[in-house]
Parts: C-alpha cells; sequence; structure tokens
C-alpha cells in the first residue's frame, strides 16, 4: 500500500466548526479562569472584565458543548467515542509504548487513522473522559456558580457554593492540562503542522 | 463509512445528568427544611420560662403593663378601671428582652426607682439613656469586648461625625434588646441578617432615618445596582464588611466610613487576599482553623465563592503538575527531534 499520498476526508464541516469554536472558546475560558483565579494582584485581565468574559465564553460553551452532543447523538461521528471494552489494557499499553518507544524507532503506529478507527485507543480514552466527564462537569459547576442561589447550600459539613467552586476549578485544571498535552500530539502527524492543516481542511494525510 | 451508531457515553451522560439533578433536588429540600427548623427554635422562644430570672417577679411589676398592648389601672377620680394602649415604642417584649444580653437585669438597674409610682411623674421621661461605655467603660469582666475601641471607632465615623450627640449607640443597639452575635452564633446567615436588620432599621426606613436629618433617604436598590447578583450579595455579607472601616482587634467594626470610601473592587473579596477573612469570617475562621487545621478549616466557613486558592496546597499542586507535564512535553520534543 502507498502511505505516502493517501488522504482521508475524516473532519466532517460541522465537526471542524465545533472543533475550532470549542478551542477558542476554551483557551479564552483558561486565560481568563486564571485571571479570576489569581485577582489580586490581578493577571492578564481586569477582574471585571475577566469575570464577564469568562461568562460569556461560559454560556457559549454550554451551547457548542449541546451542538457537540447532539451531533455525536444523531451522525456517524459518534461511534468514534465508544471505548470498545475488550482488550481496552492491552490496547492502551500498546499505543502508550509506541508514543514512548516505538516512535523513536520509526516504527509503524500499532493503531494507523482510517475511516473507522479516528482515534488511536490513547487518544479515543482522553477524548471520552474529557468530552463526557470532564466538559460537562466544568459547564454544570459553572452554571452553579453563575446563580449561586441554586446551588446546593451545605454537603457533609462543607459549603456547597465552596466545593462547586473547588470541584469547577479541579475540572478547569485538568482540562487545561489535557489541553497542552493534545495541542503537542498534534505536531506527530506527517510533518509537524499537518494535522492541525487536517482540522481546517477536513482532510488527514497519512504517514 | 461507519454508520454503526453506537452511542453509549452520550445516553451515559444523560442519565447522570438525570440522576444528578434529581439528587440535587433532593439535598436542596432536606437542607432548607432542617434550616428552617432551627431558626423557629433559636429566634422565637416559644414560652419563657421566668424561674430562671431572678430578678423576673420584680419585673412584672412594670412588664404587666410595658409588656402588652394595653394596660389597666383604677382611676381613683372617677373610681372606674379604664383600659388603654400602650404606646408601641413603650412596649418591652417578654420574649425580646428574656433572651437579650442584659436578661438578667432588673428594670430599676437603669431606669429610676421613681417608676415605681404610678402614674408615673413627667419629669421621668427626660431620664437620660445610659450608653454601652457608661456601664462597661473599665470593665475588667469584658475587657476582651473592647469597649473603649468600640466608643473610639463609633466616635470616627460617619454616623458620629455627621449627627454629633444626636446619634447614640442606641440607635443601632437597643440595650433591651441587643443579643451578641457574631462571637456566639454558628448561623452565619443570622448573625448576617441579624447585622443588616441594624443599618436597615433606618436605611430602609423614612420614619426612623429622617428622626436624624431631613434629608431624602436614597433607595439603597437602586444605589447599589452596580453590584451584581445584588440580591446574593445582600443575604451572605453584612453591610459593614464594605462600610466599615476593619481592625484586626475588634471582632465587630464600628469605624462606619463615608459612601466614598466604600469597597467597590469584586476583588477585595472575591481573591485570596479576601477582606472578608478579616470581617465576616473572623471569627469562624480563628474557631475552625484551630480545631480542624487549617485546609479543612479554611473549607468549612461558608465563604461563598471568594475562591479554593485560600488553600496554598492547591496551588503547589496545580503548579508541580504543570511543570511536570511541560518537562515531559519537553523531554518528548527534543527526543523526537534528534531522532
Amino acid at each position: 500500500m502507498n502511505h505516502h499520498s493517501e488522504r482521508i476526508y475524516l473532519y466532517p464541516v460541522w465537526v471542524r466548526i465545533w472543533h475550532m469554536t470549542n478551542a477558542i472558546l476554551c483557551l479564552t475560558l483558561i486565560i481568563t479562569g486564571l485571571s479570576i483565579q489569581f485577582s489580586n494582584p490581578g493577571i492578564v485581565f481586569k477582574f471585571k472584565v475577566a469575570v464577564s468574559v469568562h461568562n460569556i465564553a461560559g454560556i457559549l460553551l454550554t451551547i457548542s458543548y449541546a451542538f457537540f452532543y447532539l451531533g455525536n447523538l444523531f451522525t456517524p461521528n459518534g461511534a468514534h467515542y465508544v471505548i470498545p471494552v475488550k482488550g481496552f489494557l492491552v490496547r492502551l499499553q500498546k499505543q502508550f509504548i509506541y508514543y514512548t518507544v516505538g516512535l523513536f524507532k520509526k516504527a509503524d503506529p500499532p493503531y494507523p487513522v482510517s475511516e473507522e478507527n479516528k482515534f488511536n485507543p490513547l487518544q479515543q480514552t482522553t477524548y471520552v473522559f474529557l468530552m463526557y466527564v470532564m466538559v460537562p462537569f466544568v459547564v454544570l459547576s459553572g452554571w452553579g456558580l453563575l446563580y449561586p442561589e441554586i446551588t446546593v447550600k451545605s454537603f457533609v459539613g462543607f459549603s456547597g457554593l465552596d466545593l462547586t467552586d473547588l470541584l469547577h476549578i479541579v475540572a478547569g485544571f485538568t482540562i487545561s492540562i489535557i489541553m497542552c498535552v493534545h495541542i503537542y500530539f498534534c505536531t506527530i502527524g506527517k510533518n509537524p503542522l499537518s494535522n492541525f492543516k487536517s482540522m481546517i481542511n477536513g482532510y488527514h494525510e497519512s504517514h | 463509512m461507519v454508520y454503526k451508531t453506537n452511542i453509549r457515553p452520550a445516553w451515559v451522560v444523560l442519565v447522570l445528568l438525570v440522576v444528578f439533578s434529581l439528587a440535587f433536588t433532593l439535598v436542596k429540600t432536606s437542607d432548607s427544611t432542617t434550616s428552617e427548623k432551627v431558626q423557629t427554635e433559636k429566634i422565637i422562644p416559644t414560652k419563657i420560662d421566668l424561674s430562671k430570672f431572678k430578678n423576673a417577679a420584680e419585673n412584672e411589676n412594670c412588664l404587666k403593663c410595658h409588656g402588652q398592648s394595653k394596660y389597666t389601672y383604677e382611676n381613683d377620680e372617677s373610681k372606674k378601671t379604664v383600659t388603654k394602649r400602650m404606646y408601641a415604642e413603650l412596649i418591652m417584649s417578654r420574649d425580646v428582652f428574656y433572651v437579650s444580653n442584659h436578661r438578667q437585669f432588673k428594670c430599676t438597674d437603669c431606669h429610676s426607682e421613681d417608676y415605681r409610682t404610678f402614674p408615673h411623674a413627667g419629669n421621668l421621661r427626660m431620664e437620660a439613656k445610659a450608653n454601652c461605655i457608661d456601664c462597661h467603660g473599665g470593665d475588667e469582666k469584658y475587657a476582651k469586648f473592647k469597649f473603649e475601641q468600640i466608643e473610639s471607632e463609633f466616635q470616627a465615623s460617619v454616623h458620629s461625625e455627621k449627627h454629633s450627640k444626636d446619634f447614640t449607640c442606641w440607635m443601632c443597639h437597643n440595650a433591651h434588646t441587643y443579643k451578641i452575635n457574631a462571637r456566639t452564633n454558628e448561623n452565619l446567615k443570622e448573625t448576617i441578617t441579624y447585622d443588616n436588620l441594624i443599618c436597615l432599621n433606618c436605611h430602609g426606613d423614612i420614619n426612623n432615618y429622617q428622626l436624624l436629618t431631613d434629608k431624602k433617604k436614597p433607595n439603597i436598590l437602586q444605589k447599589h445596582e452596580w453590584l451584581p447578583n445584588q440580591a446574593s450579595h445582600f443575604t451572605n455579607v453584612r453591610c459593614i464588611e464594605c462600610h466599615a472601616k476593619n481592625e484586626d482587634t475588634l471582632v465587630v467594626a464600628h469605624h462606619i466610613m463615608p459612601k466614598k470610601m466604600a469597597v467597590r473592587k469584586c476583588e477585595s473579596c472575591h481573591s485570596k487576599n479576601s477582606i472578608l477573612y478579616a470581617s465576616l469570617y473572623k471569627h469562624q475562621v480563628r474557631e475552625n482553623i484551630q480545631k480542624e487545621g487549617l485546609f479543612r478549616g479554611l473549607l468549612m466557613v461558608d465563604a461563598t465563592t471568594i475562591g479554593p486558592d485560600k488553600s496554598n496546597m492547591l496551588n503547589v499542586i496545580s503548579i508541580i503538575i504543570f511543570s511536570l507535564t511541560l518537562l515531559v512535553i519537553i523531554i518528548h520534543a527534543v527526543l523526537r527531534i534528534k531522532k
């Protein structure tokens, strides 16, 4: 098989629009979130500006998440987010060894990108954790903070609002870390920029 | 193209959402019912057991008239029994007095003995009211309450400066009803309500406000329109958080500042260096840290959204995790470039 000229149309228009929106919103939320967290003395943005931008971006992220959620529910794209249980750990291990050893020996990736498998096992697990655990979590806790009066007042002796706040920040931080790793891993492609191009034109280029 | 629409994660999230909101509603309902129960028990004693108070029997001589809205007496001239209404401001409810700080006092400790005769002599109403410092000044037993400092803070406050002698302790603290709160009440919400009602007694009531001035009373809701989540702020912090100057030595600040000095910056409260730790949460924070240690102690205070970065530990952990991630990425990248 000739790998060099292989181009697969992998990312439909709606996925690319959602991905770009999501990326911009997440970056905005991380930067303004940090400005709110370290507000005295303030960094990057003034507190008031940071709060307003953070609130607006958070509401937009909710809409963008709903768009993604429904998209995955009603198009075949959702199938990429179903983790087959059988042999799960073995596949994770294989992919991990590829990233830590095989990659440097120019070995072939164990799970090459195909129409059936857009994501390798590590990617898939991370994305499911991110999009179906962390993002809903950060969005829900965010709304809880936006309308403090609807948040539970106390939970096992702790202030409900403070716990929501804590969880929101832990979730936000986790998402930030995943985002850093995600952006770095995107440079592992045919060339360091090819994966970024794919998310613009929709075509994946294989090695 | 795969058309197998196996969409498990999406449904799992949906089910979790439903479960979450159900649990949320349950916790919330149980939460509100318990707090209501506690409130009614704490605030309104249903029946005062007068035998607990050594001066209660003597005080009944006064309260048999002043403890209710009407009073009855024999008119010596007409030989008739007369029933009259008691003026609202002369009514002293037993329910309120016997839970107040001065509940063990007898009326004549502060009021003239001459009140024992009825009808009361006219000049008695000119009797001067004692202020806090008149009894508590130089009082060793109450030294920890620092009445002298309260007095000097009050003298420097905008109330005292603008209204001079007309404005006394009584404007905010009625000696018959005053009840210590910030130090003793574990329910922060009750303390907040109690303290804010003191301000609203005049700033929310034109009749009381105009006892001291002929000016129009500013509309508090309009003046605070700039404040986001206004209702939430009004129920979760006290007026004095922003309007009084805090000294570390007093539990409750008495130096009320002029309007232009009030706190207006969000980050004054909503940050690591929140001023609320030195005001509203001062007492609770001190007690909790002593009992529970720094991290739990701070978390246990119902400190509404002033950010979990009150725990430095969390910041340190997050910086370590972030640095480690960056380090791994850099090592990986360098190895890739070298190969």
